[in-house]
């Protein structure tokens, strides 16, 4: 085991956009209808049926293009894309092959190795394939064409990747970019995001690649970081072993950690490439890509600026919201309705990224509004509620976005501020409990958490605690 | 009105004469149902005919005549359409066998440009299968016959459309040309057709042959009858990527009987080998009653003709390969019994649906579009098609419009032409370079050889004149009726 390897990776991401319609028809693009019920002539491939581009497939492509440094392609076309298969309907998909619409860019990812750039080939536009269900019970497939025409864009990275560690680096990096535009919300486990990995390995020092595989069926960071691990060993282990790996597809089990051959170069489809006569050529001018270009939004490294500058928050809160586009709209959008920075900060560190663990749930997730954690951070503020309450409430708004002003005040959970009734339960408890309150006149200061208790108890929570602690060491 | 009289009106006659009170929509479409039901045993112009659905249609069409809510000059005539626009609710089978049991759920937009105007659909006319072949004869529902001599071809690939028009089987029809299919029918069967620009008429719902050469247009009776289809289906349809925006569609306007001074050129090309005598003659004629008649005509060297054939057969074939890829079994139309697995049952239902001629362009273009040939002949056809362009933006810059004949001979007797697909294929060699450079072209008739068959003139314009070519062909057709 004298010699020693580098791996190679590229990466071909595709990613679902967000457009409200399909790319080349009117179809809603949502998720979850009845099969087939987003569905018209065009993206069921009716004979007779034209496709229309949408302009908004356009806009978002250019937007990352430009946000990834890319050339973007002011003559660019369609090509198709020939293949027989029932999840697509005309037996060709509607991409780009010969003109796409960006070329040459890169990201800066950084790592423990530190700051590197991976190259963008291209991106390209296409349209995303139906469904097919497998019915086993009455042996027979059925298609579901929801999805056939739902736009994708297709980064193809250049093979500068020589680690799991800068894959995942790499696909943050395109993930945040991607999520701060609103071109997607670029969840990899419903497959909004996908990922297929090339990877070869060669000697260190080696100038040539080596033959290299493509992986699919990777459906989360954690299988991706698997993937390339395993199947890094299963090379090294071929050419040591004298033997030559074979350029094919692969598919990843993530279930058995291994992954097995699906289709070998050799029979590789000729996929008969050629520019879609049905669609024109798109011309980009210098005005739509100015547009776009005062539209691109505020990304993440001047936003972890800002925040430094603007807000009194510890670096570890800022790196955390920053990290999902829709998190630090929260935090900006409820500060901005008054609510105090760090207070705000803390509401998302602590329980909404605990109830976001528990409920295996990404913070693009997140369902409450910041009018709403607003409002229960001021009922905290000015103890209108305890914190034990809060937290309730705020675990009932993380499931159902209530409003929790009327929600406290439809369950009466608001801290009883009567000073004689609470002077008057305070006074049953020590009635009811003669041994704490001897324990306590001993010198046993925990006796007196236990009558706190005993109180909130009585008072079904609805009291201040420090209003109660206070009353306690008066009365005893 | 005594019906066969009626028959013989052009459609914007028998619109007159409804709007008249001298006939209505009911009667004409009596009529026409009528011929249909004697002639037709013959020669099988109409896969389809939707017969009491066209009745009642005409009957309503007569009511809002009569409420003055419908006054173009198509209200109230009866259309037949090539079976490869789709009809919503009728069947639509391209005359092939994979779309036998095919209704689509939407009408093509030219379709709906005619009933918006008051015209009704009779229904769908024989063609080669998938607008493939020359003469009519690649339908899967047998050939249809040349009215004007049962023993030959009437053409193609809308061959039931032009000869529905000469039968007066329908008052006016719909055709689609993507390398003469229009023009060398209405030739052969002695009626006017023309293809307009590229992009004038909206693509969406003509079920697609060549996508970049295709486009929807009339074959008539008459020239006026031609220019008011045109102006009636022409239109900007955001369905259709394609389809232009252009204000210039008032083409009535142009049906005004006068050439002077008009530039025409005859390229010497069109006149050489491979031309029967009697249709060069014919054609010649026809020009030289456009120069009597105040025209300057001369011939010129329109280079690059003889390349319009292999270009036009890479490009319409490689297109054709893959718009023909959907037709699989799996979603509508016809799908082979008892396939075993996904695999068979393309394979079969696609070697039994298709017919040869169909099957010999897919396999074609699957080559001309397979990697390693890609560049040697789909991307040399495509710069060859610019060239050819650019010889007609060089002529055009000399002349009004281009006079030709529309195919080297009249029409070939039955049976005659698929043997041999090259000599086929050679026959649209007038045609065809009209298609690739996107041009609008003509087919006016021009008289008849010895055997009684029709001849055809074709006018070409550029892009965008079709007024040029109808006030052209408007006055021929008017001086040779004067017979001066």
């Amino acid at each position: 085991m004298a010699r020693e390897y580098e791996t190679v990776i590229g990466l071909e991401v595709h990613v679902e956009l967000a457009t409200q319609t399909k790319i080349f028809c009117g179809c809603s693009t949502a998720f979850g209808g009845r099969p087939n019920s987003h569905t018209c002539p065009v993206c069921t491939g009716m004979p007779g049926s034209l496709p229309v581009l949408n302009k908004k497939v356009l806009e978002h492509a250019v937007a990352v293009g430009l946000a990834t440094n890319c050339d973007i392609t002011r003559y660019c076309k369609f090509d198709r894309k020939n293949y027989f298969y029932p999840d697509n309907p005309q037996n060709y998909q509607i991409s780009q092959l010969y003109l796409p619409v960006c070329r040459n860019g890169y990201v800066e990812i950084e790592t423990e190795e530190g700051i590197k750039k991976v190259g963008i080939h291209e991106i390209h536009m296409e349209e995303d394939a139906g469904k097919l269900i497998h019915d086993e019970w009455e042996d027979c497939s059925l298609v579901d064409y929801n999805r056939s025409g739902v736009p994708l864009i297709e980064i193809v990275s250049e093979p500068d990747m020589r680690s799991a560690q800068e894959v995942i680096a790499y696909l943050e990096k395109l993930r945040l970019i991607i999520q701060y535009l609103g071109a997607s919300d670029c969840k990899l486990q419903e497959g909004s995001m996908r990922a297929d990995v090339n990877l070869s390995v060669r000697e260190v020092g080696a100038k040539e690649f080596g033959t290299r595989t493509e992986m699919k069926n990777l459906n989360s960071f954690r299988s991706i970081a698997r993937a390339i691990e395993g199947e890094k060993n299963r090379q090294i282990d071929l050419l040591e072993s004298g033997e030559a790996v074979i350029q094919e597809t692969r598919r990843w089990d993530d279930a058995k950690e291994t992954s097995y051959a699906m289709r070998s170069k050799e029979d590789a489809q000729d996929y008969r490439y050629f520019p879609d006569p049905d669609l024109v050529p798109v011309s980009i001018s210098e005005e739509f890509l100015e547009e776009i270009r005062s539209r691109q939004p505020e990304f993440r490294t001047e936003k972890m600026k800002r925040y430094k500058e603007e807000f009194d928050i510890p670096d570890y809160d800022i790196d955390i919201i920053t990290g999902s586009k829709h998190m630090a709209d929260i935090f900006e959008e409820t500060v901005a309705l008054g609510a105090q920075p760090k207070k705000v900060s803390n509401w998302l560190m602590v329980e909404t990224l605990r109830l976001l663990k528990e409920k295996e749930l990404d913070p693009e997730d997140i369902r409450f509004s910041p009018e709403h954690l607003a409002k229960l951070i001021a009922l905290t503020e000015s103890k209108a509620v305890n914190s034990t309450v809060a937290k309730e409430v705020f675990e009932v708004m993380f499931e159902e976005d209530i409003d929790p002003e009327s929600y406290v005040e439809e369950k009466g959970l608001k801290t009883v501020n009567d000073e004689g009734a609470l002077r008057r339960t305070v006074e049953e408890v020590i009635a009811a409990n003669p041994q704490s309150v001897e324990d306590y006149h001993n010198g046993k200061e925990k006796a007196i958490g236990f009558l706190v208790g005993q109180t909130m108890k009585a008072m079904k929570g609805k009291a201040d605690p420090a209003g109660v602690n206070r009353l306690l060491k008066e009365l005893l | 009105m005594d019906k066969s009289e009626l028959l013989h009106l052009s459609a914007v006659e028998l619109n007159r004469a409804i709007r008249e009170g001298k006939t209505t929509a009911v009667e004409a479409m009596e009529a026409v149902l009528e011929q249909i039901e004697k002639k037709d045993g013959q020669y099988n112009c109409y896969v389809t005919v939707a017969g009491d659905t066209a009745l009642a249609k005409a009957a309503e069409v007569q009511k809002k005549i009569e409420a003055g809510e419908l006054t173009g000059p198509l209200a109230g005539v009866p259309v037949a359409v090539k079976d490869n626009m789709c009809t919503e609710g009728l069947l639509t089978t391209c005359s092939s066998k994979i779309l036998e049991n095919f209704v689509p759920a939407f009408s093509a937009e030219a379709v709906l440009q005619l009933e918006r105007a008051g015209a009704v659909v009779i229904g769908k006319t024989n063609m080669d299968e998938f607008a493939m072949g020359s003469t009519t004869e690649t339908s899967a529902y047998g050939v249809t016959r040349n009215p004007r001599n049962p023993e030959h071809v009437p053409g193609g690939s809308s061959g039931g459309s032009a000869a529905a028009v000469a039968a007066e089987e329908c008052f006016f029809a719909l055709g689609s040309d993507t390398g003469g299919s229009i023009r060398q029918p209405a030739s052969y069967c002695g009626v006017v057709g023309m293809k307009p620009t590229y992009g004038t008429v909206s693509r969406y719902g003509l079920v697609a042959y060549g996508s970049s050469l295709d486009q929807i247009g009339p074959l008539t009776k008459t020239v006026e009858d031609c220019a008011a289809v045109l102006e009636t289906i022409a239109s900007h349809d955001k369905k259709d990527s394609t389809s232009v925006e252009r204000a210039d569609t008032d083409f009535t306007s142009a049906l005004v009987k006068d050439v002077k001074g008009m530039r025409i050129g005859i390229p010497r090309d069109y006149l050489g080998e491979g031309l029967d005598s009697e249709v060069r003659d014919a054609v010649l004629a026809a020009a030289e009653l456009l120069q009597a008649n105040g025209a300057v005509v001369e011939e010129f060297d329109l280079s690059l003709v003889e390349y319009a054939i292999p270009t036009y057969y890479t490009i319409a074939a490689a297109e054709a390969s893959s718009n023909l890829e959907r037709f699989d079994g799996i979603k509508y139309g016809y799908r082979a019994k008892d396939a075993a697995g996904l695999h068979q049952m393309y394979k079969r239902t696609r070697s039994q649906g298709f017919g040869p001629e169909v099957k010999r362009r897919i396999m074609l273009g699957s080559f001309v579009l397979s990697s390693g040939y890609y560049d040697a002949y789909y991307l040399k056809a495509l710069r060859v098609k610019a060239m050819i362009k650019k010889a007609f933006d060089d002529a055009f810059a000399k002349y009004d419009c281009i006079l030709g004949p529309v195919a080297p001979t009249t029409a070939p007797e039955l049976g005659r032409s698929l043997a041999d697909p090259i000599k086929m294929y050679l026959g649209d060699i007038y045609t065809i370079s009209v298609n690739l450079a996107g041009l609008p072209g003509i087919s006016v008739p021009c008289g008849a050889d010895s055997r009684g068959l029709p001849i055809g003139l074709q006018l070409i314009g550029d892009c965008f004149n079709e007024k040029k070519l109808i006030q052209t062909a408007y006055t021929y057709e008017q001086c040779a009726k004067e017979g001066n």
